[in-house]
């Protein structure tokens, strides 16, 4: 009985995963017939002529609770109950499966195992590219003279995309080091200098050798086609990409507010430290 | 190892300077505000507060300007197996003002307001409530990560304002312009004040924010950022006391060079200050980028503080 209920699950979660890759596959087909639909010419422009990217976006999506097409399931915390479950998504990988390293399976593994307290998000540390993308939080790009830049609402998180003078990562960091340049309406992003970091909320990760290549296309005023390509020899087989909209935050007076979210770590990274009666100062 | 590059500051020379930098060259975006985007820092040597012997004194004479700043740039040797050679030693990593670039202002104080270049005095409340700090800290500082000062935990740096103050290093920061936006980046702690261009406040100020809502306008080639909607957690300016939800900064920048800015600013908070009070410093334009300051991500000392606490109670 045991078996077959595993079987089941088994051909579930398989048939599931094909069906989600196959849904990735048509959005990608379909995105260049909804974008020639809004003509190249309506797109907003700035001055030099390049598609404008200013305002403040957000994903909409399962993609932080798991890159990969997932079932719902029990969150990390059940004390949360229904509040704290994983929704279900079809994933956003294109092909559906991230290919990893055999050997390095096992490091997602321990990692979903340990999700609830080594998860980088749930420490508040910056998020990395590309998942400060698809945090639950929105984002603003700034594009005018120059460099553009993305601010996150989450942590704080921000990061300069050097158009000119452009050089290799002079050092590692959370955010990276992000030179960009115009590939007819798309802003290529070459992402290098990432720190290790998770990539999503069940565990997938990726190492301080990874290399994040990102596509905005602005395919109508208040939509991109987001694509960020991952190539990470030392943890995946081969390049993998993934591929989402980001929508504009078109509420009236949006803007970012704050997340500084380091004061709703504390108690997770230090709490084991706190002195027994503590009385705190707020 | 950076250049050392002082600019040496005159009052009269940088007034007439700024003239002709205004009505000639001054920077200009490509939609004609003058331009501020860029990297500079505000590292100095000059008080926040004037010495008290100095009195009414604005301004030092260049000869002592210089000799105060060949002082005070060089890093003090200290002796070694005491505890004042327990510190970081910043020049190992580039952080002494021996490496980095430094303004000479002549001004004895960066306050200007009130005359005396000293922080206006407290109201009798901010008095009490700092006392009352003080007493929960002398018996509590050490208790939880909670206990501890924001700076500590990473969560806010009283130098990035506003009004941005310099700090002893790393005193640096990014600006970046768009027609609609200004965007202010302290690089530590990597916060990033979104200010929209704009005649009143905007809807956040609704609501408390760390460095409060602020909105910015042109007058003439000056960019004013007004600023109010603070959170009341953050402690005032020498004084435990929070400063309050109440609270109001008025900013004034000026691109006065094709090297320097000239920053002036305004506070009020008739709750913790019997008085405004303000001042002014020239910021100058440094070498990009800004290093991502990633506080809270390497933030060994708050654990090894509590560690160290909980080590001592068992003793």
């Amino acid at each position: 009985m045991r078996r077959k209920i595993v079987r089941y699950f088994f051909w579930q979660k398989f048939c599931f995963l094909i069906q989600s890759a196959s849904v990735v596959r048509l959005i990608i087909l379909l995105i260049p017939f909804f974008a020639s639909s809004f003509s190249s010419a309506q797109l907003p422009r700035t001055p030099e002529g390049n598609p404008d990217l200013n305002g403040v976006w957000q994903s909409l999506n399962e993609a932080n609770w798991n890159l990969e097409a997932h079932i719902a399931s029990q969150g990390p915390t059940e004390t949360l109950g229904a509040i704290g479950a994983v929704p279900p998504g079809l994933g956003v990988v294109v092909g559906g499966i991230i290919p990893y390293l055999p050997n390095m399976l096992e490091q997602r593994e321990l990692n979903h195992n340990q999700r609830r307290t080594e998860d980088t998000e749930a420490k508040c540390f910056m998020p990395g590219v590309p998942r400060a993308n698809y945090l639950p939080h929105p984002f603003q790009i700034l594009q005018a003279d120059g460099d553009l830049m993305i601010i996150y609402q989450f942590a704080g998180a921000v990061r300069s995309i050097y158009m000119s003078d452009q050089i290799d990562a002079p050092v590692e960091s959370w955010m990276g080091w992000s030179n960009g340049h115009w590939e007819g309406d798309t802003l290529v992003v070459e992402v290098t200098g990432l720190n290790a970091n998770w990539l999503d909320r069940s565990g997938n990760f990726a190492s301080e050798f990874v290399k994040v290549t990102e596509r905005y296309t602005l395919i109508d005023s208040d939509h991109i086609n987001y694509e960020a390509k991952i190539e990470d020899p030392s943890v995946f087989t081969n390049p993998w990409t993934i591929a989402m909209p980001l929508y504009r935050r078109i509420d009236p007076q949006v803007q970012l507010l704050d997340f500084k979210c380091v004061e709703f770590a504390e108690e997770l990274m230090y709490g084991d430290l706190k002195k027994v009666t503590s009385k705190i100062k707020e | 190892m950076k250049i050392k590059k002082v600019i040496l500051l005159c009052p009269f020379v940088y007034l007439i300077s700024s003239y002709q930098a205004h009505s000639q060259e001054t920077p200009r975006t490509s939609w004609g505000d003058p331009l501020l985007q860029g990297y500079w820092t505000n590292t100095t040597v000059v008080p926040l507060e004037r010495p008290i012997e100095l009195g009414y004194q604005e301004f030092y004479t260049r000869e002592e300007a210089l000799e105060i700043l060949a002082t005070d740039v060089v890093e003090q040797e200290t002796e070694f197996g005491t505890v004042a050679d327990v510190h970081y030693q910043l020049d190992d990593y580039g952080l002494s003002r021996e490496q980095t670039d430094v303004v000479l202002n002549l001004r004895t104080s960066i306050l200007t307001v009130p005359r005396n270049g000293r922080l206006p005095k407290l109201t009798a409340s901010a008095i009490a409530r700092s006392d009352e700090l003080d007493k929960i800290n002398a018996e509590h500082g050490f208790d939880s990560a909670q206990s501890r000062p924001y700076a500590e935990r990473c969560i806010m740096w009283r130098h990035e304002g506003p009004p941005l103050l310099p700090i002893g290093y790393n005193s640096n920061l990014q600006i970046q312009q768009t027609p609609e936006f200004v965007v202010i980046i302290t690089e530590m702690i990597h916060d990033a004040r979104v200010i929209p261009m704009r005649t009143s406040a905007p809807e956040s100020a609704k609501i408390p924010r760390w460095q409060g809502s602020s909105w910015a306008h042109w007058e003439g080639d000056t960019l004013v950022i007004e600023t109010t909607g603070f959170s009341g957690r953050l402690n005032a300016w020498g004084t435990k006391a929070e400063m309050s939800t109440s609270a109001k900064v008025v900013e004034r920048l000026r691109r006065n060079s094709e090297d320097t800015i000239d920053y002036e600013f305004m506070v009020e908070d008739p709750t913790i200050w019997e008085a405004p009070w303000g001042g002014s410093y020239p910021m100058l334009a440094t070498t990009p980028p800004l290093f991502e300051y990633a506080c809270h991500e390497g933030n060994y000392g708050l654990e090894n503080n509590l560690r160290g606490a909980r080590a001592e109670e068992v003793k």
